[in-house]
C-alpha cells in the first residue's frame, strides 16, 4: 500500500509529478534571491498569493545597512503581492507554519531546507532553493520525483532525561549524513504516539540532516488535538502497510543524552563521554528546539539558580514568547542569568546575536554542527534542552538526571 | 550538453556552509561568492576553479538550501560538479542556475582532462569513460535551457 508521501503526492515512488503547492514559505534569507528570480521570468503578480508567505526570521532584526536594504526591498514586495508577510519578531518559518496553518495532507514547500519541520502534521513538507521557489510564485505549482520512504519505527517510551531531541540524534547516527539521501522517512511505531508535538517537530526537523527531502509522522489524536487549540479541524491517518525501502527500529526506553560533535551531525555520542568538557556558550532555540516545552524544560532545570556560562535563548516564535512571558517562565530565565533573544533564527547559521570566536565552544540545541557555521573557528556541540540546561549551570558539558528534568 | 574542464578533488558530505559560508550571504553581490567560496575548505581554491570540473564524493552539496552555493561555483568559473550523489536541493539548484551536476561513480586524479554529455550520459576521465545517471527529461530540459528562469521565459 502506499506511503504517506506517496498518498499526498498521488503516485508510486519513483514518479515524477507536477502538483500544486499549498504553502509556499520563504524568508528573508533565500527570499532575496527568489524575488530577483522572479523579477527575471518577466512574471508581474504570485499566482496564489493567498497561499505564500515570507516570513523574516533568518537575520531579524538587521544586522547591517546592506541587510536592511534588502529586507526594505521585500517588505515592499510584500505588500505590492498581498502574500502573508511576517515581519523581524514573528518567529521561525517553521514554527509560525506550526501554529495552526500547515495541515495534513497538505503539500509544503519552503525556501529553506527544514521545512522538513511540518511533516509532523502528515503533510508533505520539503526545502527546495530560491529559483524553485519563484517558480512557484510564479506558476503555484512544482514537480517532485516521489520520494522512496525509509521507516523510523519507535518502541517504548522516553524515559529520564532524555528527550526527543536525543531520539533524533540516534536516528541521524544510524541513518548516517546521506542514508535518506532522495527519500523521505516516516516516523512510525507505539512510540511516536507518547511523543507530543512539539517532539514531532524536533523529529522531523532533522530528517534534512540524513539528506531525507521530507519526515512525515501520520495524523493521529495528538495531532488533532493539537490543531483543534488552533481551531482547526483535521483527520486522523493510519499507516495500512506502507512499502518501506528500508526500516530501522529504535527503542526510545533505552535512549539516554546525546550529543553530536566533530563537525558532522551524525557523529553522535553518549553526553557522559564530554562530559566536563569546557563551554563558552550555550544556545536554546532554533527551529529544533525553541519551543514552548522547550523553553519550559530549561526553565525547570535553572530557575533559582545561576547559569555558569553565558546562555542565549531565543524563543521560535512571539506565541512561544508571549506564553513563557504570560507563565513566568520568561523571568524565571533572566533571574538564572539567561541572555534573551528576539524570535527567529538566532545565532544558529553564524549571522548575528551571538557569533563565536575563534577557539570558542557552544553547546546548541540547534540541528547543524558544520565547521565554522556559527563563526569562524568555533566549535558547535548539538544536544537536546535539558542537557543544554545542565551544561548552562555548570559551564562545562554535563550529563542530565531524571532529579534535573522534573 | 557537452563539457569539458580540469578535475578538482573534493572530500564527502561538503556541505553548503562550507562552500559559501553563512557570513556572506546578505548581499547580491555575485562576485563576492565566487571570492570567497570554499573559504572554510581550502581558502587557495577560489581563484583556481576558472575551467574546471569539481570531483566530489558522495552527499556534495548537503545542508542548507541557500542557491547562493552553486551560484558562487558557476560565477567562480566551475563548469560541471561530478559526484557519486548529490544532496538533493543543491542537485535541484544546480539545475536551476544552469550548472551541469553529473551523478557519477568514479575516481577523480587531481588535474585530470575531464569530458562529459549529459544528454548521453557518459563522463571521461583522462580518456576512460563510465556511465553517469541520466537526468530526467524535464530536468535535462531546464539544464539546457541554461536554467530555470530562461527556461520558464521560453515557455510562457
Amino acid at each position: 500500500m502506499p506511503t504517506l508521501s506517496e498518498r499526498i503526492l498521488g503516485a508510486p515512488a519513483g514518479s515524477y509529478v507536477d502538483v500544486p503547492v499549498d504553502r509556499a514559505i520563504a524568508h528573508d534569507g533565500t527570499g532575496v534571491l527568489a524575488h530577483q528570480a522572479f523579477c527575471e521570468m518577466g512574471v508581474r503578480g504570485i499566482r496564489r498569493p493567498e497561499c505564500t508567505y515570507l516570513i523574516f526570521d533568518h537575520i531579524a532584526p538587521a544586522n547591517t545597512s546592506t541587510t536592511a536594504g534588502l529586507q526594505r526591498e521585500l517588505r515592499q514586495f510584500a505588500r505590492e503581492q498581498g502574500l502573508t508577510f511576517c515581519d523581524i519578531g514573528t518567529g521561525i518559518c517553521h514554527q509560525v507554519m506550526a501554529e495552526g496553518i500547515v495541515r495534513p495532507g497538505e503539500v509544503v514547500v519552503g525556501a529553506d531546507s527544514h521545512t522538513c519541520t511540518l511533516g509532523a502534521f502528515g503533510a508533505f513538507a520539503t526545502g527546495v532553493g530560491a529559483t524553485d521557489m519563484a517558480a512557484i510564485w510564479a506558476s503555484g505549482s512544482t514537480w517532485f520525483r516521489v520520494p522512496e520512504t525509509i521507516a523510523v519505527r519507535f518502541t517504548g517510551r522516553l524515559r529520564g532525561a532524555a528527550e526527543a531531541k536525543d531520539a533524533a540524534l540516534a536516528y541521524v547516527q544510524a541513518l548516517g549524513m546521506d542514508g535518506a539521501n532522495y527519500r523521505a522517512l516516516e516516523f512510525v511505531g507505539d512510540g511516536i504516539a507518547s511523543i507530543p508535538m512539539a517532539g514531532r517537530l524536533t523529529l522531523c526537523n532533522m530528517a534534512v540532516e540524513t539528506g531525507a527531502k521530507a519526515g512525515l509522522c501520520y495524523p493521529d489524536r495528538e495531532t488533532t488535538e493539537y490543531l483543534a487549540s488552533f481551531g482547526v479541524e483535521a483527520e486522523m491517518q493510519v499507516p495500512d502497510s506502507p512499502r518501506y525501502v528500508k526500516e530501522i527500529s529504535l527503542d526510545l526506553s533505552s535512549l539516554t543524552p546525546l550529543i553530536a560533535t566533530g563537525h558532522r551531525v551524525d557523529h553522535v555520542q553518549e553526553v557522559a563521554e564530554l562530559a566536563g568538557q569546557p563551554l563558552d556558550q550555550v544556545f536554546v532555540g532554533t527551529c529544533t528546539n525553541g519551543r514552548y516545552e522547550d523553553l519550559l524544560r530549561l526553565s525547570r532545570v535553572v530557575r533559582d539558580r545561576q547559569v555558569k556560562v553565558r546562555t542565549i535563548v531565543v524563543p521560535a516564535s512571539r506565541r512561544v514568547l508571549e506564553r513563557i512571558t504570560a507563565e513566568g517562565i520568561l523571568s524565571d530565565l533572566v533571574r538564572a542569568g539567561c541572555v534573551l533573544g528576539p524570535p527567529g533564527c538566532g545565532p544558529c547559521l553564524g549571522a548575528h546575536l551571538g557569533v563565536l570566536g575563534e577557539g570558542e565552544t557552544c553547546l546548541s540545541t540547534a540541528n547543524r554542527n558544520f565547521v565554522n557555521r556559527m563563526g569562524v573557528g568555533g566549535e558547535i556541540l548539538l544536544a537536546s534542552v535539558a542537557t543544554a540546561a545542565v551544561s548552562a549551570l555548570a559551564g562545562e558539558v554535563t550529563v542530565p538526571g531524571v532529579a534535573d528534568v522534573r | 550538453m557537452y563539457g569539458e574542464g580540469r578535475a578538482v578533488c573534493l572530500g564527502s558530505d561538503v556541505d553548503t556552509d562550507r562552500i559559501i559560508a553563512g557570513r556572506y550571504l546578505r548581499t547580491r553581490d555575485r562576485a563576492l561568492w565566487a571570492a570567497h567560496v570554499f573559504e572554510d575548505l581550502d581558502p587557495t581554491l577560489a581563484p583556481r576553479l576558472k575551467g574546471t570540473v569539481l570531483m566530489a564524493g558522495k552527499n556534495m552539496g548537503c545542508g542548507s538550501s541557500r542557491e547562493q552555493a552553486v551560484i558562487a561555483l558557476k560565477e567562480a568559473g566551475v563548469v560541471a560538479v561530478v559526484a557519486p550523489s548529490f544532496a538533493r536541493i543543491f542537485y535541484r539548484n544546480a539545475i536551476n542556475i544552469g550548472l551541469p551536476v553529473i551523478e557519477c561513480r568514479v575516481a577523480c586524479k587531481e588535474g585530470a582532462r575531464v569530458r562529459f554529455n549529459l544528454a548521453e550520459g557518459w563522463v571521461e576521465v583522462d580518456g576512460s569513460r563510465c556511465h553517469a545517471t541520466p537526468l530526467s527529461p524535464k530536468m535535462l530540459a531546464i539544464l539546457q535551457a541554461g536554467g530555470l528562469v530562461p527556461f520558464w521565459r521560453n515557455h510562457q
